[in-house]
């Protein structure tokens, strides 16, 4: 996923809403709070996080806490990127 | 240039679990296996791990981790991945042997398998994941349950009075010598999260190194049979079970510990026929010679007069010279102490029975085997006995003989060896059709590595076969 | 050739170290132990790998991990050994983990004693363990054949990737005949099509025996079956004695062949045509040629046997009750003696 096909600045959050559960855990992990819950149901039948679309500082929080492997990747940008 | 930081070391697609959401895990929402699974795929692709890796699945939740790990899988029985990772370590040296273990299996069933794997330090990395709770099963006590939890088996909360307390397993195995890495981690808050990835991270570069045995414990919420939404059950985590259960590193010798290297298989004929002495201790193939005689030879007394020991040496002699031969002893307790008898049947074909119930021969060295065994002589058949047994009855139809079995040993330099003087005697009146030198040979080999007690043996065999040659029984 | 005189429980060991076997896992018990003893001795001598476990079930499973990788590995045990092992050895049986379990069987059940019996049969050649598997069994009558069916049983866990048994008893463990040396050794390789070693080209593979869909599970169940179809109809393999011309046949395997072999000739030589038949495997038990004889007109079978008839079962199966089957056994500990086999001949003599 690009930069331009996903609409958003680096960095940020690519949230897939076909794997997220729900569970919650990267909206209490991100620290500037720009991931919220959605309320329309993916096609297995759970809500999805959703990112707000501005304000990721790239920390990688809500990618290490996600417990989907395939629902959360962080596109930051590779120079700054540890 | 965007960099986009993804899960690794895992499959992408998880065929294995098979149904229609492929690309998602078995587990509940908000259970924490997929982020210690995330944890442990990232470190093995940055430490380039993943084509040494073996990961082995417990039976418990984690019993499908093999559908997600992008390494070599085993899934093995409930407790036993400790023994199986030690079976994998040790036959293959390099391999880096992953445990994957929830606390019933780990703490509970395998605890047995756990500490003595740690014990041997073997070279594994075990990720014990404590949630306090039996997941796959639903929702029963564990032996990490905390004092007052309630779980489907401790209905009104674990009483220690009934159930005991938490098992500390950090603790417990910090108590051994051998493990080199011990900590306990969280994922309750970032900070700790962090943490916990740098202890999955040590554990697996002692593995890379070949260093020895890693455990990281990893607290974990299990919502679904803590029966707690995400928040509570993370709370939980961080409140109720890191009290309980201290995080922390309870050991690093990661710096220290050295690289421990398993033996390679040597697999060369020349290796094996030189450790089994085939160049000292041979024998000629048993010849065919339906003419010959079987003669069957019972021998006994009580543990400690080589009762056993003098029916190898006739059975070496009778294997040496080319004939078919078989020895069977009594075993078990009874030889540490009490009597001790053996057979040696000696023929020219193959053996039948190796069980001598009639002798053609009985050498008893005292008196309650001689009492027992006399009666089992064959009419004609020869007795031997020990000449300090004293007076003795003799059954009629046999040839009797009493050996002053201790003197002749005694007057031949080994008191001991009055076992050997009885082997002399035969030699002498057994009628076997042994070579004297066949027997000499024998004694050799049987004391080989020990010069001076073989020249003594050979000194009262040969004492006690000149004593024999004088003898009419 | 090279021979050189050997204890039973020795001999196992030799033939391991000539067939490529890479370790030894195993636990004291009597009257097995000296099997553990060698391998310790023997095992890291020659590079391989040697543990004294800390429970049958942690030998066992030891043994599916070293056999997981592909390599040749054993464990040996008795009864109340063997019973604990089962898990492992339906676990071994699910995932088609080739390995070799030597069974010295001692006297039950419970604790018994470790006087020579046959009574672990039924466990060892029917499962013991849970699920439709079997074990490939092979019975040796000598010291020789301890090495020698040792060694076999590790071509043949390979081969049709099974959990072979070599099943003696305490008698064949514990005497000392000359054995003749294998003639070359075995540098076995690690088959990588299924086997997981820690190594790019294994990867790929899993070993479990899980199936969670029934259906899968099923059809395992049955591709398990016509392996087992197989096997049966290449690996019986049987011995006979005196059998040409015999009306009656004992049955016997390990010690209690070499008893009845002597029962065999005294009967003769009261004018009984009596043979001896003697299975070397027992899973699959040799039903052909045992048919053969009954086809040939066999009129009376005996089993001889150091157990409560778990073999004379197997005999009636195999001759689907086409000729009477008596038992002659002791049991506990107590050998049957060549008289006891020989009365049970005479009193089938009569029937004849």
């Amino acid at each position: 996923m690009s930069e331009q096909a996903s609409g958003f600045k680096l960095p940020y959050p690519a949230i897939d809403p076909l794997e997220c559960k729900a569970c919650g855990r990267c909206i209490a992990a991100c620290p500037k709070k720009v991931i919220r819950m959605g309320q329309k149901l993916n096609a297995r039948g759970y809500t999805f996080a959703e990112y707000l679309g501005e304000g990721c500082i790239g920390c990688l929080n809500c990618f290490y806490v996600c417990p989907e492997p395939n629902a959360i990747a962080v596109h930051v940008d590779a120079k700054e990127a540890r | 240039m965007e960099k986009v930081i993804q899960t690794r070391g895992l499959y992408k697609t998880f065929p294995r679990k098979g149904g229609s959401a492929q690309t998602a895990t078995h587990y509940c929402p908000g259970c924490e296996h997929g982020v210690l699974h995330k944890l442990i795929g990232e470190a093995l692709a940055d430490l380039g791990l993943q084509d040494r890796t073996v990961v082995i699945s417990p039976v418990g939740c984690s019993v499908f981790a093999y559908y997600y790990f992008d390494t070599g899988n085993i899934q093995v029985a409930h407790g036993r991945a400790a023994a199986v990772g030690t079976g994998i370590s040790r036959t293959k040296n390099d391999a880096v042997v992953i445990s994957y273990q929830g606390d019933g299996d780990l703490a509970s069933i395998g605890l047995n398998e756990t500490l003595q794997a740690a014990n041997r330090g073997e070279k594994i990395a075990v990720f014990f994941v404590n949630n306090t709770v039996y997941g796959m099963t639903g929702g029963q006590m564990a032996p990490t349950t905390l004092v007052g939890e309630k779980t489907e088996t401790s209905p009104e909360g674990r009483d220690p009075l009934q159930a005991g307390y938490p098992l500390h397993m950090a603790e417990l195995i910090s108590q051994l010598k051998a493990p080199v890495y011990i900590a306990r981690v969280s994922f309750s808050n970032m900070a700790k999260l962090r943490q916990a990835r740098q202890a999955i991270r040590k554990a697996l570069e002692i593995q890379r190194d070949g260093k020895g045995y890693a455990f990281v414990e990893v607290l974990m919420a299990c919502p679904t049979n803590q029966k707690m939404n995400v928040e509570a059950a993370i709370r939980f985590v961080s409140e109720q079970m890191e009290a309980e259960y201290p995080l922390g590193v309870l050991r690093d010798r990661s710096g220290e510990a050295k690289t421990l290297v398993r033996a390679e298989s040597d697999y060369r004929k020349e290796t094996l026929d030189r450790l089994l002495h085939l160049d000292t201790d041979r024998a000629p193939d048993a010849k065919l010679d339906p003419s010959a005689r079987t003669v069957s030879v019972k021998m006994a007394g009580f543990g400690g007069q080589g009762v056993l020991s003098m029916g190898v040496i006739l059975a070496r002699t009778a294997c040496a010279a080319g004939k078919f031969v078989s020895w069977y002893p009594s075993y078990g307790p009874e030889q540490r102490g009490g009597t001790a008898n053996c057979g040696v049947v000696i023929s020219g074909q193959p053996v039948g029975s190796p069980v001598v119930a009639e002798a053609d021969v009985l050498v008893a060295m005292n008196r309650p085997s001689l009492e027992k065994f006399a009666g089992e002589v064959k009419p004609g058949g020869l007795l031997i006995y020990n000449a300090a047994i004293g007076e003795f009855a003799a059954p009629a139809g046999v040839r009797v003989l009493a050996v002053p079995a201790q003197e002749l040993a005694k007057q031949g330099g080994s008191p001991r060896a009055s076992n050997t003087a009885m082997v002399g005697v035969l030699a002498a009146l057994g009628g076997f059709g042994l070579p004297d030198a066949v027997y000499r040979e024998a004694i050799a080999t049987h004391f080989s590595g020990k010069e001076s007690v073989v020249k003594q043996n050979e000194a009262v065999f040969e004492l006690a076969r000149q004593w024999g040659a004088k003898q009419k029984p | 050739m090279a021979t050189q005189l050997v204890k039973g429980n020795t001999a196992v060991i030799i033939g391991a170290l000539y067939a490529g076997c890479d370790s030894f896992f195993g636990y004291p018990i009597t009257p097995a132990s000296e099997i553990l003893h060698e391998a310790a001795k023997k095992f890291p001598a020659a590079g391989r790998r040697m543990v004294q476990a800390e429970s049958e079930e942690a030998a066992i499973n030891m043994v599916f991990g070293a056999g997981a990788t592909g390599r040749r590995t054993m464990t040996a045990s008795s009864g109340p050994g063997i019973s604990l092992k089962q898990e492992g050895v339906s676990y071994l049986s699910g995932a088609q983990v080739p390995a070799v379990i030597v069974d010295i069987m001692r006297a039950g059940p419970g604790l018994g004693n470790i006087g020579p019996e046959q009574g672990d049969y039924n466990q060892v050649v029917k499962g013991g363990g849970h699920g439709n598997y079997r074990n490939l069994v092979l019975a040796p009558a000598s010291v020789q054949e301890m090495c020698d069916f040792t060694r076999k049983a590790f071509e043949l866990a390979q081969k049709w990737r099974m959990v072979v048994f070599v099943l003696a008893d305490g008698v064949l463990g514990q005497m000392i005949e000359p054995l003749r040396f294998p003639e070359a050794s075995v540098a076995p390789e690690t088959d990588t099509s299924w086997a997981v070693d820690g190594t790019a080209v294994t990867r790929p593979n899993v070993v479990t025996s899980i199936f969670l869909n029934f259906d899968q599970q099923e059809a395992f169940n049955r591709q398990l079956q016509e392996k087992y179809a197989a096997v049966e109809a290449a690996e019986q393999d049987s011995e006979d004695y005196r059998m040409e011309d015999a009306d009656i046949g004992l049955v016997a395997y390990g010690i209690s062949a070499r008893i009845a072999q002597g029962a065999v000739d005294a009967a003769r030589a009261e004018g009984i045509r009596a043979g001896l038949f003697r299975p070397k495997t027992l899973y699959p038990f040799p039903k052909d040629a045992l048919n053969a004889f009954v086809a040939k007109g066999g009129k009376q079978l005996v089993s001889v046997e150091m157990s409560n008839g778990q073999m004379r079962d197997d005999i009636k199966l195999a001759v689907e009750c086409r000729c009477p089957v008596h038992l002659a056994n002791r049991l506990g500990g107590n050998l049957i003696t060549r008289d006891e086999v020989l009365a049970k001949v005479r009193e089938a003599a009569k029937k004849a």
